[in-house]
């Protein structure tokens, strides 16, 4: 470890000490009120708690579960349909043209209220909290898959056209791939928008998921409670960045190494 | 190998204009009037000042774009699209970046459907003679600006073209680079005997390439004149011939021919500033 990497490193700790120790400190002092703003230990001990014995709705892991299973289907769905809907009217102007003012319109929707509209489309089940997560994770998807087909550069499509590509050739082998740099970028973003998805949808009305243990936690004044489940959903948040990663690591491997990476060694 | 002489290589352009409407609404004529032929198996280099529509020249002849006047044939038959028997070397690269060098080069054979491992034989053939065997896994990005240019060379005459469209394609290289490619291109072109058109700026390029050099005239551009080549083959080193008699007398009459179309190009860019420097409206 070089002798900056290791400064960070202490400057890391550092802010996490200060963060929380002055967190726990100012509310052990009663300097702030604990039943208002919680305390850590409250929430270590509330997050033991749930561990061991389980929430009002059942056991934690099925809150946690329920909420990642309906995070994840949603993502699935609105990455796949945010990227075919993308490529495709990014192919065919026509299509664009035609679209754009309503997925214009539709994107100036505050789409946390469809939520609503879901619940009653699929009840309280995980659909309505997979459809809302999918439905904002599409137009994240969607429009970077877009903007990434239209800046494909020009002369590689012309030159493996002159080689002989068919449109689905020249589809496949320059424009997903171009567009793979824009749309991998959007997935770090969508995932946040799955989660917040399927905890919305949660609140708005569910049986299990880490949305409906918040939401107790708010309605009993239990603010060690809410902080507990923010605590779970930031740990998923941090796996799934870390998967993402990796997987954009893989598909972009011919890029080349940035040069600040390498500097940084 | 195809014989040189095979018609099916003859490209002809006869009385082509080209107009592209601009964002204004007006028209603007790249190309006035063309006729040009070479003949099979020919080497043609275009030169002219910049903005003269040698770039135009290749996409109509490649079918990427079509005249608005007038017709062009490859083989006898107009052009209506993208051919097969075309191949086109970009000014800029053109390698996919996601692919490997094999890739690249075996992308013009799967496109056309021969088998894979076909295709990958020749493409690691095709490297071997631009000689970079051992290079098939790297990707372009890897590779150095003349290299890239053998890969982008591979892959055009992997497809066995009868027609060769080259737009200034060693005009971002060095001095040294530019030389070593051009006598590969010629090696290469001698093997296989496409008819090439062949656009630069350098007009020493152009004479030390070419068996036809078109010089064009300023926007709009049409054919001025047109300069047999007669230094015989094999030429050898591209960087001794210019140095040779006949060579000079050639470059001498062309240049004479160029100049004023160089000049009326940069005093239109320049306005009212005398011209003091006409090589560098070549550029």
């Amino acid at each position: 470890m070089t002798r900056r990497k290791l400064w960070v490193l202490v400057a890391q700790v550092a802010v996490f000490i200060i963060v929380f120790g002055g967190w726990q400190l100012f509310t052990s002092l009663k300097i702030v009120d604990p039943f208002f703003f919680g305390q850590p230990s409250g929430v270590v001990s509330k997050l033991a708690d749930w561990a061991k014995h389980g929430t009002g709705f059942g056991s934690i892991w099925l809150q946690v579960w329920t909420t990642m299973e309906e995070a994840i289907l949603g993502f699935l769905i609105g990455v796949a349909g945010g990227v075919v809907l993308g490529v495709l009217l990014g192919q065919v102007r026509f299509l664009s043209d035609v679209l754009s003012p309503y997925i214009k319109a539709v994107n100036a929707l505050p789409r946390i209220v469809l939520g609503s509209i879901f619940l009653i489309f699929l009840g309280l089940g995980a659909p309505s909290k997979i459809v809302l997560a999918a439905f904002l994770v599409f137009f994240v998807v969607f429009f970077n898959a877009f903007q990434g087909v239209r800046e494909v550069d020009a002369n590689l499509v012309n030159n493996v056209r002159i080689l002989g590509a068919s449109r689905l050739q020249v589809v496949r082998n320059v424009v997903i791939p171009s567009a793979l740099t824009w749309i991998i970028a959007s997935l770090h973003v969508a995932f946040g928008f799955a989660v917040i998805g399927a905890i919305v949808g949660e609140f708005l009305g569910a049986q299990h998921g880490l949305g409906v243990i918040i939401a107790d936690a708010q309605n009993n004044f239990d603010a060690d409670g809410i902080f507990a489940g923010m605590v779970i959903i930031g740990v998923i948040a941090l796996v799934a960045e870390w998967l993402i990663s990796l997987l954009e690591r893989r598909l972009l491997a011919w890029r080349p190494q940035a040069v600040t990476e390498a500097a940084g060694l | 190998m195809r014989s040189n002489t095979s018609p099916d290589h003859r490209i002809e352009l006869s009385a082509v204009t080209k107009r592209f409407g601009t964002p204004g609404g007006t028209a603007f004529t790249a190309l006035r009037d063309v006729t040009m032929i070479v003949e099979p198996g020919r080497f043609c280099a275009v030169v002219g000042p910049s903005g003269c529509g040698k770039s135009t020249t290749l996409t109509l002849v490649a079918g990427l774009d079509r005249p608005s006047e007038g017709s062009v044939r490859v083989g006898g038959r107009p052009v209506d699209g993208i051919a097969r028997g075309t191949s086109f070397m970009f000014q800029t690269d053109a390698l996919l970046p996601w692919k490997t060098v094999l890739g690249n080069v075996a992308m013009g054979p799967l496109f056309h459907g021969v088998p894979k491992k076909t295709a990958l034989t020749d493409a690691r053939e095709w490297l071997r003679l631009v000689g970079l065997a051992g290079f098939e896994n790297h990707h372009p990005h890897q590779l150095s600006g003349g290299m890239r240019k053998r890969v982008s060379l591979a892959a055009a005459l992997i497809n066995e073209p009868s027609v060769l469209l080259m737009d200034e394609p060693f005009g971002a290289l060095d001095v040294q680079t530019k030389a070593i490619m051009s006598n590969e291109l010629l090696t290469l072109w001698d093997q296989t005997q496409p008819s090439v058109i062949f656009v630069t700026h350098d007009l020493e390029e152009a004479i030390a390439l070419a068996d036809q050099v078109v010089v064009m005239t300023a926007a709009p551009g049409t054919v001025k004149a047109v300069f047999d080549i007669d230094l015989p083959r094999p030429r050898g080193a591209v960087q001794e011939i210019r140095f040779g008699k006949r060579f000079g007398e050639l470059h001498q009459r062309i240049w004479e021919s160029l100049r004023d179309e160089v000049e009326r190009a940069y005093a239109r860019t320049a306005a009212s500033v005398p011209v003091a420097a006409p090589e560098e409206v070549l550029s």
